[in-house]
């Protein structure tokens, strides 16, 4: 489409909240989703009625209620409560997965981009190697080996999880050490810590703020995906994917896998809008419109 | 606004017909229509063009020029839109017309050329592919016959080989190569306009030379109309038989270039000839005629003329804004002094009485550069190809003196930027040797460089990327001084950070401000307070000003004078620009392909170059006076920069010298002393 | 260009080589005892019996010994012998990895049916309700978990609407057609019988879309932002003053250069396809090689674990390959000098 000419029409500026609303309203609604998720998981002990564990096998299978709001599963036990619980491990095991494989993943990546040479190549057949395997293979590999259990699944998802972060700080590394403050930095006598940590990474944190956030997501659909598969969580321990695949062949009683699996979904949705949000924010060819 | 009526051309130009109107421009503006606000870009430009006649359109950044081109062509995209004014091209209104009828003008009745021939060509198509579908697109052409004049259209543009040519890739050519293949291109269906936007000012003034030639040679011989846009009043001397100079969305300043340029009608046209050094004349005071300040903000231009706020001899009148009135037959202006009347004086002394540049103290160098090499190991292309090695620098020597300005000059390539490193020692030699101050730094630890970094220091080319963004600029400049320990603490730094600000000519405030909130020229100045906090003997300036605008470039010259006047300074000056070198620089170095060519007296180089190169890069230097041009000498340089992994055999220039004999490809020249301490690498130095 | 073809695949086989080894280290430096775990509580008790079993399978011998005897078999073809099920690995392999191939790709070219031009056009009308839609259904794609979006399809259009068959690769009354490539469709087309091809085609709708799902959102936004991009470049512009028509400037200029990026990850989307496939086939039933991951890793079976890590490792080794050299094809700056 090219400029026409036109009368002299939307001279005046729209309205800067409507600007910013079209801009940013999604990322706004991904972070209350998940600013909910989190003020329920934190105060779940207080708030939540039932015993997440309770077993009571009379009321087993009831469709949802004003008793039961989402139900209760095949021992009766209260389907919302355990969503609730269940909040608790997936946000910590994402945060954890994420936060500590990203940072040991950002500085490696970024040491190795700095100092060049082998250690850089070192580090690319390293993460060529970890990137033949996808997650869910690996993770299931170690877990086995390690059995099962809630800390072993993590240490297998860590294991998987940093390559991508060093990946992606060495590209942001390479891109920010040929540009010339950092030479000035050099021609004034600053040493390679320094420059590295306090002139570099600054200036290369958008880009990993965005995958942070977005791996978040995806770090609970892993982990949400081996407690499915029986690797994750002990039972009987409330967990979103151990709950789906209790109820996996209640096709019946839908609401058992149901709303566990869509409490996954709009969890990682407000991770990914978010994600999004910031990432737009960041785009410098997003600002001139 | 009428447009001037036309007297006969002078007889030196072909005569265009002007019974031929080409393309009327009324009153046309092109507003962008952003959430912020309205960007009034273009607001009121109208002009007229003949067939086969040869516009620029001339002004800095920010003056509308370059969206004024694309506004023709209606290449802009929301929110940019025409909101007034006519385009009449062959008699229909390009700023009405539908989009079909429009697509069917691009390419064939007008066409384009843009700045940058890098981008300009889709990397992963082959040549022939862009060029032919340039010609198919508007049925002219079958393929079979678009492709043979494809092989015609680059041959006539003078690409080397031109079979093999049309079926490779972009990336395969270098800058001024892909601006021929633009050029061809744009020609292919004898469009009876070209606009070219800034078509040289990514190139190297060789090439620029070759292009520019090109250029002329196909105004004269197809006789298709062009318009000119460029920063740089000597190409557009160069090349066009009108100028018009806009500013602040407005055009100023309309004429011949004869005139135009020997006798400004507008203040602002009068600020770009005196504040841009000239190549042909010795200075006789290192400092320029600047006008302060920017210009004004395009989302709200002030009322009244829009230049009053710089211009040095603004009235009371000049609250009214001016309109564009004839001068004469042939001219026009948008000032109200000129049009009462009134003179712009020459240049005034606008500040005070320089000393004569402070003759060049104690007799040893300050810094001592002897056959010195940097060779670049290139990444293997797989396991079983040979390695490669880039010859950056490969055997140069100079001295610099304490007190003196030493220009290092040659085009992209020739190892100037990676020699300042080596000086600095950003980069370790490969051989020969550094000396600064009697301390040989060719192998130094870091460790050991660490206390003479105090005494040499860098300004570097980019404004944007050589300041931290991150960082406040009160941080960026107490950095150096914390870091060395030059104050005692941080209370002591922010002090200092002031009077850095104050000696760089900016408000302390902009401490705390971050390096995006500035414009370019004072983000350089930024740059050499940062280099001068620590209080540096030697300043290694690699092309400080490449990348302003004219009359900021000569704010900052008059500011690096200043300087080493006061703190008693040494430049080791980096540019490729010759006229600022002969201006600012008391020796100039001439590179070519990382050894040295030429070394001498700034003044005795340009007055009598011995060397064959540097007698083709003064002559190759557009100047802003058409009749000054005409009475060069054109010495022309022939075909494309070699390759600096395979340089050639014996002289390195030989490949495009016009004077090569089979000797200078026997035997590498050696740098001889030529007359009264000028060196020379050269087997007939002088010839030419 | 040969030597670039060359030079890529020693990187390959390196690599592939060393993720053997290193899977190797991983399985027996971890506390699982295949043989405890085969053998069962009452056999496992007895020490002769296990120092028997572990004899059979060489698991007494020096680690370097093994893996030695690993990669020897490995280049003979033999891929060892499983545990859990006493057959040869290759074996179970070839038994499985049908049902998965032509899951998978089904399921990839599905999602490149619909991700490619729904991402193409968001880019080409940006901001507009088609953009915000794929923008939408891109989203819930990558962020809905496989196994219950599995559930989800499987609850409704067979539970509910009794629309699509039930479970598995065929009705369990339908008889399978001799065994050719092990692909169903195929297999069934070859002799000409419709009916069960039908049915095998049939029972791949449901888990195809349902592994097509996440593929599909990751093509969409990489393609659009990729489209994005291009053009926003210079080309496309100096296409544009040409006077080509818009559609050329699309498909013309930036779309062979917004389908690089496009390739290198549909390549590696297609590889996760193939390899990590588990959640879809376990709810479907589906028997492909990503249940026998999951019980061989269950199962704690050494030999299964490491032939199919092997062959994982080879898949993306491989896949990448072909991206790099479909890379030399697509962007000439790639080999030419």
């Amino acid at each position: 489409m090219s400029a026409a000419a036109e009368p002299l029409v939307a001279a005046r500026p729209r309205p800067a909240a409507l600007r910013w609303l079209r801009r940013y309203g999604l990322a706004t609604l991904g972070g209350a989703i998940i600013l909910a998720w989190i003020v329920m998981a934190v105060l779940a002990p207080w708030v939540m009625t039932y015993d997440p564990n309770f077993v009571d096998v009379a009321n087993r299978l009831q469709p949802p209620s004003a008793a039961h709001w989402l139900g209760t599963d095949a021992l009766g036990r209260d389907v919302m409560t355990r969503i609730v619980y269940g909040a608790r491990i997936s946000l910590s095991v994402g945060l954890v997965v994420v936060l500590v494989g990203g940072l040991f993943g950002t500085l490696l990546g970024a040491i190795a981009a700095y100092a060049r040479g082998w250690a850089e190549e070192a580090l690319m057949r390293v993460t060529d190697l970890v990137f033949c395997f996808p997650p869910i293979i690996l993770a299931m590999a170690i877990a086995a080996a390690l059995g099962i259990g809630t800390v072993n699944t993590v240490i297998a998802m860590l294991v998987v999880w940093w390559p991508k972060f060093a990946r992606l700080a060495r590209s942001l590394v390479i891109t920010q050490r040929s540009l010339e403050y950092v030479e000035a930095a050099q021609s004034i006598g600053f040493g390679p810590v320094h420059i590295l940590l306090r002139q570099i990474i600054p200036n290369a944190v958008g880009p990993l703020i965005v995958l942070v956030t977005l791996d978040l997501g995806q770090a609970i659909l892993v982990f949400a995906g081996l407690s499915f598969l029986g690797l994750g969580v002990v039972p009987p321990t409330a967990e979103w994917g151990a709950m789906v695949a209790e109820g996996r062949e209640l096709v019946q009683q839908w609401w058992v896998a149901t709303f566990p699996g869509l409490a996954i979904l709009t969890v990682v949705m407000g991770f990914n809008f978010v994600g999004d949000g910031i990432r737009d924010w960041l785009d410098p060819h997003a600002r001139t419109r | 606004m009428p447009a001037p009526a036309e007297a006969p051309a002078p007889e030196s130009r072909p005569e265009p017909q002007r019974n031929d109107l080409l393309l009327r421009v009324r009153d046309l503006r092109t507003w962008f229509l952003t959430d912020s606000g309205a960007v009034r870009a273009v607001d009121g430009v109208s002009f007229d063009l003949h067939a086969g006649e040869t516009l620029g359109i001339v002004g800095e950044s920010g003056s509308g020029k370059s969206v004024c081109a694309k506004s023709i062509m209606r290449l802009l995209d929301e929110p940019a839109r025409i909101v007034g004014g006519s385009i009449e091209f062959r008699g229909r209104d390009l700023a009405t017309l539908d989009d079909e009828a429009l697509r069917r003008v691009r390419g064939r009745e007008i066409a384009m050329i843009f700045q940058d021939p890098m981008t300009s060509l889709n990397p992963v198509l082959r040549i022939a592919r862009q060029l032919v579908e340039a010609m198919t697109a508007h049925g002219r052409f079958t393929p079979a016959a678009a492709r043979i004049r494809a092989v015609d259209l680059l041959r006539r543009m003078g690409v080397a080989r031109a079979e093999a040519a049309v079926d490779s890739y972009p990336h395969q050519f270098s800058g001024g190569m892909r601006q021929r293949v633009m050029l061809a291109m744009g020609f292919s269906n004898e469009p009876a306009l070209l606009i070219a936007d800034e078509p040289t000012t990514a190139l190297d003034v060789t090439i620029q030379a070759q292009i520019l030639e090109l250029l002329r040679e196909l105004n004269r011989d197809l006789g298709t109309a062009v318009i000119l846009i460029s920063h740089d009043l000597g190409v557009i001397a160069n090349v066009c038989q009108r100028i018009l100079v806009m500013y602040a969305g407005e055009v100023v300043e309309e004429g011949p270039p004869e005139e135009l340029l020997s006798n400004p009608r507008h203040p602002y046209t009068w600020a770009l000839l005196h504040a841009a050094p000239r190549i042909d004349t010795e200075a006789t005071d290192r400092r320029l005629t600047t006008i302060d300040g920017q210009p004004p903000d395009p989302r709200a231009w002030p009322d009244g003329c829009r230049f009053r706020a710089r211009c040095p001899f603004a009235v009371d009148k000049c609250a009214e804004h001016p309109a564009l009135l004839p001068i004469d037959a042939t001219r026009a202006a948008r000032c109200w002094v000129t049009q009462a009347g009134g003179a712009l004086h020459p240049p005034g002394r606008t500040h005070a009485q320089a000393a004569a540049p402070a003759a060049v103290q104690s007799t040893a160098p300050l810094l001592e550069v002897t056959g010195v090499t940097k060779h670049f190991a290139l990444p293997k292309e797989g396991y079983f190809a040979p390695s490669r090695v880039l010859r950056a620098v490969d055997g140069v020597s100079l001295s610099v003196t304490r007190g003196e300005t030493v220009g290092l000059v040659g085009e992209s390539g020739c190892g100037k930027s990676t020699l300042a490193r080596l000086v600095t020692r950003l980069h370790e030699p490969t051989g020969g040797r550094i000396v600064f101050d009697g301390t040989d730094i060719t192998h130094a630890s870091p460790a050991e460089i660490r206390p003479l970094r105090r005494r040499m220091q860098m300004i570097f080319q980019d404004p944007y990327s050589s300041l931290n963004p991150r960082m406040s600029v009160g941080e960026i400049l107490a950095g150096p001084l914390l870091l060395h320990r030059i104050v005692p603490g941080e209370a002591a730094a922010r002090a200092r950070v002031g009077e850095l600000l104050d000696l760089v000519g900016l408000p302390p405030a902009a401490a705390g401000r971050f390096p995006h909130e500035f414009s370019g020229g004072q983000r350089q100045r930024i740059s050499i307070a940062r280099a001068l906090a620590v209080g540096p003997d030697l300043v290694v300036a690699d092309e400080p000003i490449s990348a302003l605008d004219v009359n900021i470039q000569a704010q900052i010259i008059n500011l690096m004078v200043d300087l080493q006047e006061r703190l008693g300074l040494t430049y080791l000056f980096i540019a490729h620009d010759l006229a600022v070198v002969r201006h600012v620089c008391d020796r100039i170095v001439v590179l070519y392909l990382g050894k040295v060519m030429e070394s001498g007296r700034a003044s005795d180089l340009f007055t009598r170059p011995l060397h064959p190169y540097t007698r083709t890069l003064i002559a190759a230097a557009p100047v802003p006076d058409p009749r000054v041009e005409r009475a060069r000498r054109h010495v022309p340089m022939k075909g494309e920069p070699p390759s600096a992994v395979n340089p050639p055999s014996g002289c390195r220039f030989r490949t495009r010298c016009p004077i090569a004999q089979p000797r200078c490809s026997a035997e590498e020249p050696a740098l001889q002393p030529g007359a009264d301490g000028q060196l020379v690498a050269c087997h007939f130095p002088g010839v030419l | 260009m040969t030597r670039y073809v060359v030079s890529r695949l020693i990187t390959a086989f390196a690599l592939v080589l060393f993720a053997t080894l290193v899977v190797f280290l991983i399985a027996n430096t971890v506390p699982g005892d295949p043989a405890l775990a085969a053998l069962g509580d009452e056999q496992a008790s007895d020490p002769a019996a296990v120092a028997a079993f572990r004899a059979i399978y060489g698991l007494d011998l020096p680690l370097w010994e093994q893996y030695w005897r690993f990669l020897q078999r490995l280049l003979q073809g033999d891929l060892g012998v499983s545990i859990a099920t006493r057959r040869p690995v290759l074996d179970d392999i070839v038994d499985y990895a049908p049902a998965t191939l032509e899951l998978a790709t089904i399921a990839f070219f599905l999602s490149l049916a619909v991700g490619l031009p729904l991402g193409i056009l968001a880019a080409v009308r940006r901001d507009s309700w088609v953009d915000h839609a794929a923008r939408f259904v891109a989203l819930v794609g990558v962020s809905a978990p496989t196994f219950w979006l599995a559930f989800v399809v499987l609850a409704i259009f067979y539970g509910h609407l009794d629309w699509a068959p039930g479970t598995g690769r065929l009705d369990p009354i339908a008889f399978p057609p001799d065994r050719i490539t092990g692909l169903l469709l195929i297999d069934t087309a070859l002799v000409g019988d419709w009916e069960t091809f039908h049915d095998a085609a049939a029972h791949l709708v449901l888990p195809s879309i349902v592994l097509a799902a996440s593929t599909l959102g990751l093509i969409t936004r990489t393609t659009r932002a990729a489209m994005l991009e291009a053009l926003s470049q210079d080309y496309v512009r100096v296409a544009r003053a040409k006077g080509l028509l818009a559609r050329v400037v699309v498909t013309g200029h930036a779309l062979p250069n917004a389908m690089l990026p496009v390739v290198t990850l549909g390549g590696l989307a297609y590889a996760n396809l193939l390899t990590g496939a588990v959640m879809t086939e376990t709810v479907f039933a589906w028997p492909g090689l990503g249940r026998y991951t999951f019980r061989s890793a269950v199962a704690v079976d050494f030999p299964a674990i490491m032939a199919i890590t092997a062959i994982v490792a080879a898949i993306f080794v491989l896949v990448n390959l072909l991206v790099d050299l479909s890379y030399a094809l697509l962007d000439p700056r790639v080999v030419r000098k």
